[in-house]
């Protein structure tokens, strides 16, 4: 986590810059001239229905789907403001394991099943160069017990966890070596709503605890209100209305934001 | 040599089975392997006369290096009397004529399936693998596409993975064959499925080793005093196995041994899996019994 205080003070500026961000599926929009930055332990939060674009932003934004048009920039531990689609893929593939994380909504697509969960947390730090066992084991041990394992299950297999441990499991494997930027694609997606809870009070807690810059995708507006600092809203591709989470919650002006405010059940 | 090609000719093969044309194609995949050391060159693998798995790859790699002048060993788990070894050494006897050999020392060309000699290879020597699966990543990452891209970017972090479930199942790397390698210091390599007690023989070995994947249809190689490396980690180093006994026929020590069970109320002894290697050391033995 010293890494993190590497950023030098003369450097200070957004940690992502995304501007007028477009991609086509041949004719069809995914999204549209999306701009906006994020700060070092910032949470922004995108929401919107199905179909608007969220997922695709979010591809766009994690170097994993080239955008049509428009710039992803980056601000590196070295070398500042990168656009990351002008880097060799092994560079962006390095940031991958290095500087970002990526909490997938189902935990199977984020997990190696058939590895122990000491190993799921160790590949990282494996990967980028970690050859000490003694080592691997006790960091891995370290971050069971951070999201909350019994530290007695590090060698037990993924399946045999719950759909709120896996994605606990996800998480620890994901900020084991301490990067910057975690995207998040509805991390508490299909869970039922104590293990949500548990889950989001874990999220928020390591998120001031690093501070992470997140950027969290999620059709979910409670789990934006508890998470997330500004929220950006989304219909048919296009950003419709962006601001603080409860500015945008309590006091939405675009129609849209108003009507998904107001679908909303109160139990 | 026109009188061996006329022999073979006249079984109605071309010499050492293959096409000429095959041959040229999978002597250019052969150029490329040992260029590259451990890189997986791609080749248009044929249809050989017997059942993929039982060395189609190593067979196809073999007859394209087989001149006249060579003399040729074929070992299997270390043996040139079981089934495969011997079939394998008849169907080069008749489809080139070439001298064959049970001495390591006296073959210029060996084809292995499982084993490296124990007697040390010296230059000019070619040693041919049969390898059922190429990818060393196979084991993580079920997507070919995605390995090639692990390789080129030289991304192997991960098949440390695969050594640290061992360590925290078994306590210790109990991976026992195929045991994975970098060569040259860059390209991740399967050495087919031979004990890991033969990898510290391919590191500088004076021979060229060529590796044949018939059905999945790669080569790939190790030139001659190439640096082969084994994966492991700081504090559990790469070990090779060891027995408390000694082989039961020719005495060593330093061999890999086979476990034979001879009776079923328990009795087993332990010999030479190399039977070349066993013989030569069990004859200067007995010659001094008789004595």
């Amino acid at each position: 986590m010293t890494e993190r205080e590497e950023i030098r003070p003369k450097e200070n500026g957004p940690l992502l810059k995304v501007s007028s961000l477009t991609k086509y599926y041949g004719t069809i929009v995914g999204c549209r001239d999306v701009s906006f930055d994020v700060w070092p332990g910032e949470v922004v939060g995108i929401v919107g229905e199905s179909g608007s674009g969220k997922t695709t932003l979010l591809k766009c934004i994690s170097a994993a789907l080239e955008p049509t048009l428009g710039t992803v920039e980056f601000r590196t531990r070295h070398d500042g403001m990168v656009d990351l689609y002008k880097l060799p893929e092994s560079a962006r593939r390095f940031l991958m394991r290095t500087d970002w994380g990526f909490v997938h909504q189902n935990p199977r697509d984020g997990l190696r099943m058939g590895v122990s969960a000491g190993g799921n947390i160790g590949e990282r730090l494996m990967a980028v160069g970690e050859r000490h066992y003694g080592d691997i084991r006790t960091t891995a041990g370290d971050w069971l017990e951070k999201v909350e394992f019994d530290l007695g299950r590090i060698d037990h297999m993924p399946s045999t966890f719950s759909g709120g441990m896996q994605q606990r499991l996800q998480i620890a494997r994901n900020l084991v070596n301490g990067p910057r930027l975690v995207f998040m694609d509805e991390p508490t997606g299909g869970l039922d709503v104590s293990v949500q809870a548990r889950l989001l009070d874990l999220l928020r807690a390591l998120v001031s605890e690093l501070r992470l810059s997140v950027i969290i995708v999620t059709h979910d507006l409670a789990v934006a209100r508890l998470l997330a600092h500004r929220l950006i809203v989304m219909r048919r591709g296009e950003v419709v209305e962006t601001g603080l989470t409860d500015q945008v919650l309590d006091d939405p002006q675009h129609p849209y934001s108003q009507l998904l405010v107001s679908s909303v059940l109160q139990p | 040599m026109s009188a061996l090609k006329n022999r073979a000719l006249q079984n109605g093969y071309n010499f050492a089975y293959l096409d000429e044309h095959t041959k040229r194609m999978i002597r250019r995949a052969l150029l490329k392997a040992v260029s590259i050391p451990g890189y997986q060159a791609p080749f248009a693998s044929r249809e050989m006369p017997l059942p993929y798995g039982w060395g189609t790859g190593g067979i196809q790699v073999t007859a394209s290096v087989i001149g006249p002048a060579d003399t040729l060993k074929v070992i299997d788990q270390g043996s040139d009397d079981t089934t495969n070894a011997v079939s394998i050494r008849a169907f080069f006897a008749r489809t080139t004529g070439v001298k064959t050999t049970e001495s390591t020392t006296e073959a210029t060309l060996i084809q292995t399936r499982h084993r490296i000699p124990e007697t040390p290879l010296k230059e000019g020597q070619i040693l041919v693998y049969q390898v059922p699966i190429p990818e060393p990543l196979r084991w993580l990452e079920p997507r070919e596409r995605e390995t090639r891209k692990m390789h080129a970017l030289e991304e192997y972090g991960v098949m440390h993975v695969k050594l640290y479930e061992d360590i925290a199942k078994f306590g210790r790397i109990a991976t026992s064959y195929d045991y994975p390698v970098i060569v040259n210091g860059r390209y991740l390599m399967r050495p087919s499925p031979i004990p890991k007690f033969d990898n510290p023989k391919m590191d500088n070995n004076p021979a060229l080793q060529l590796f044949g994947a018939g059905r999945e249809k790669r080569i790939y190689a190790v030139p001659p005093y190439t640096d082969v490396r084994s994966l492991d980690f700081e504090d559990h180093p790469f070990e090779i196995q060891k027995w408390d006994e000694s082989c039961a026929i020719c005495g060593a020590d330093d061999t890999f041994l086979d476990e034979i069970i001879t009776d079923d109320r328990g009795g087993r002894m332990f010999v030479c899996s190399d039977s070349d290697y066993c013989a030569g050391h069990a004859a200067p033995a007995a010659t001094e019994a008789a004595e």
